[in-house]
């Protein structure tokens, strides 16, 4: 087991800069063997937690985006049709059963991501993206999985993992989670980095950030974020802005308050929220990133 | 003689351990009462970490049991203050705060408003008409006072509390929610059940079943949409002007929170209290009391405007979706800025299907829509449409099964 400074060190060497709490709640991943549910605000980072998890332990990341009406067949395993239909014409005046015995094994079957997460050698990091987009239905279903990590196939059998894939579930809490799922997890929530973290993030993302303007960079997005705003911005925004920047070639932002105004537009995704943020604004903000 | 030398030092360290047992499981405990999930798993994996050292270090323990325990952001927050209170002996501020924002956890604005009373008031719950007397006073204002000054001296408002309460109209008031919720349960989704006379075919259960005949799909199965619940959200004004309709009301929400399985409740006067979690409360009585409780210490006019602010700005993206109808129970009379709500309303009706405002007073002999809030308010309204009787509720039904 690793400690947490180390899974910190990992994290950030694989360009994720996560605070103290999350690196105790990986190493408890790790240690209790329990999925981690990552709750918080859109654009917070929520997803890049699992990719970075990925690249600590080397190993590969399979996705699975919840979508309202994601069903078993998206989700876990799916008959290769065209296959079976082929292979029943190719086979006429074989008796019924011995068709059925080809066509339904593992060759025509297709491996969905958590399928394929508990059939792989290596044990992957198996991203369950906004949970709270599917519905209940398939929160139930996943239950079951996480909690005996085998599958049922009716024309097939019990298929039992090989390995237990490391388990991050994403929610933005757009509908409530049901208290047994939660249960079954480790929960974090992820907050806005404060001016440091976020700061660090952009110099370890952005090639060519100097240390001084991410600094500013991240002083202005935290100013920005103090505005009632409709939709506040995330990392990835911030990212996007600092990369824009430092495309552009600022070097200081307070000597270019034209350029930062017009690249707000990065970071401000409504229009309401664009004309709030007036250049008037914008120089007040910059005044107070010195 | 080696096994007695053994055997005291044995004893010891299950005696240690017994004594560290013992107080994880008063801590689950005190959790459980502070409304955590907490089962038997999570006990067996928190002795676990004890026990893999984590026990030595105070600081890594409480952010190891923190992740462990926690299912949601309201744990999350609570959860070191109660952790500092057990574990460190801090003991009575924050636990008693910590169990007190149990009990109200939803409505932190309305228990600063109330001061605290809402505590005092939460044991004996028939009399919450006595501190509002005392609360309202001061507050009450002119233009506030005028409709129902006369009725809070003839505790009409109490009346109107106490005819719900007769098991009868209870009933009927359950009946009416009950079946307003069931014929609502009609939205589409995208999810498939296999019918005979869908439109999709299901190509799994067709080759299935079509195997004897040689792969000729012969016997089609299809599959069609399954039908899914609207999302209802209901905003409860109320303030002191709807005094007398919030009592069956909240009865009404409770009904509907009870029997649609995606229902969200929130109250406003001067501020905005997300209620859900109270009114899924399964006893309706200790609901109610709770919410009343709530309710009520507040006489100082609505601000519809600014409580649509609120939520359009901290719940909406959360709880609205395509499939969701607003309903707004208010009588419309503004104390904020009446071109505040009409922007608010104008972005709250891009969020949703429908909007449909119910207002009790537009059934009053002589009522019309003067009143500026409701005039700013009307061209975002869907449906606008009284609410004063069990029959006027019973006649939204037709409506709201249509949307």
């Amino acid at each position: 087991m690793k400690t947490r400074d180390e899974i910190a060190q990992a994290l950030a060497g694989a360009g994720y800069i996560a605070d103290g709490e999350l690196a105790t709640a990986i190493s408890l991943m790790q240690l209790l063997r329990r999925p981690l549910l990552l709750e918080g605000e859109a654009g917070v980072g929520k997803t890049e937690v699992a990719k970075a998890l990925a690249s600590v332990h080397a190993t590969e990341l399979i996705r699975l985006q919840c979508y309202e009406g994601l069903d078993q067949s998206a989700a876990l395993y799916e008959w290769n049709y065209q296959r079976q239909l082929l292979s029943i014409q190719a086979h006429r005046g074989v008796e019924a059963e011995t068709i059925e015995d080809r066509i339904f094994s593992e060759k025509y079957l297709l491996e969905r991501p958590l399928l394929a997460a508990i059939r792989r050698d290596k044990p992957p990091v198996l991203l369950i993206d906004e949970i709270d987009r599917a519905d209940d239905e398939f929160e139930a279903f996943l239950l079951e999985l996480l909690s005996d990590f085998q599958v049922s196939i009716p024309e097939l059998g019990t298929i039992s993992a090989i390995t237990i894939p490391h388990v991050v579930l994403t929610s933005n809490g757009t509908r409530e989670l049901s208290d047994a799922l939660r249960r079954r997890c480790l929960y974090h929530y992820v907050d806005y980095p404060d001016i440091d973290r976020e700061a660090r993030i952009i110099m370890a993302r952005i090639d060519g950030a100097s240390a001084s303007l991410s600094l500013q960079i991240a002083r202005m997005v935290e100013g920005i974020r103090k505005e009632e705003l409709r939709k506040v911005p995330g990392v990835a925004e911030t990212l996007d802005w600092a990369a824009a920047l430092v495309g552009i070639g600022v070097r200081d932002l307070r000597e270019t308050p034209e350029t930062v105004h017009e690249t707000l537009m990065c970071l401000l995704k409504t229009h309401e929220d664009k004309s709030r943020v007036t250049r008037e604004v914008t120089e007040r903000l910059l005044g107070k990133v010195a | 003689m080696s096994c007695c030398g053994t055997s005291p030092g044995y004893d010891e360290i299950d005696g240690v351990s017994r004594l560290v047992a013992a107080k994880l499981a008063a801590f689950l405990r005190t959790l459980r009462e502070a409304g955590f999930a907490v089962g038997l798993q999570e006990g067996q994996d928190a002795a676990a970490l004890m026990a893999a050292g984590y026990a030595e270090k105070p600081g890594l323990l409480r952010v190891a049991l923190k992740h462990l325990f926690s299912a949601r952001k309201s744990d999350w927050d609570r959860f070191d203050g109660l952790f500092d209170a057990f574990w460190l002996g801090k003991r009575v501020r924050s636990r008693s705060l910590a169990l007190g924002s149990a009990k109200a956890a939803n409505s932190p604005s309305l228990k600063s408003l109330q001061g605290g009373k809402s505590e005092a008031a939460t044991g004996d719950a028939a009399t919450d008409q006595i501190p509002s007397e005392g609360d309202d006073a001061p507050e009450g204002r002119a233009g506030e006072g005028r409709k129902e000054g006369a009725s809070r001296a003839d505790n009409l408002a109490d009346v109107d509390f106490r005819r719900m309460a007769d098991p009868e109209q209870i009933e009927q008031a359950h009946e009416v929610a009950a079946r307003l919720a069931r014929t609502m349960r009609t939205r589409l989704t995208r999810r498939d059940l296999a019918r005979r006379r869908g439109y999709r075919l299901d190509l799994r259960r067709t080759i299935h079943g079509n195997i004897s005949h040689g792969g000729v799909p012969i016997t089609l199965v299809k599959r069609q949409r399954k039908e899914k619940p609207l999302r209802l959200v209901v905003l409860l004004d109320a303030s002191g002007s709807m005094s007398m309709y919030t009592g069956v009301f909240l009865r009404f929400i409770h009904g509907v929170l009870d029997e649609f399985r995606e229902a969200e409740a929130f109250l406003f006067h001067t501020r905005l209290a997300y209620v859900s979690d109270a009114m899924k409360e399964k006893d309706a009585g200790r609901a109610l009391d709770r919410l009343s409780i709530m309710a009520q210490g507040a006489g100082g006019g609505t601000r519809i405007g600014e409580s649509l602010q609120t939520f359009n700005r901290w719940h909406a993206a959360r709880v609205l979706h395509s499939r969701s109808c607003v309903m707004i129970v208010s009588d419309g009379y503004e104390t904020g800025d009446a071109r505040l709500l009409g922007r608010e309303m104008a972005a709250l009706a891009k969020r949703c299907r429908r909007i449909v405002w119910l207002n009790p007073m537009m059934a009053w002999e002589g009522y019309t829509p003067s009143a500026a809030g409701i005039k700013a308010a009307l061209p975002y309204i869907d449906l606008y449409a009284p609410a004063n009787t069990l029959k006027s509720l019973t006649a939204l039904e037709p409506y709201l099964a249509k949307l």
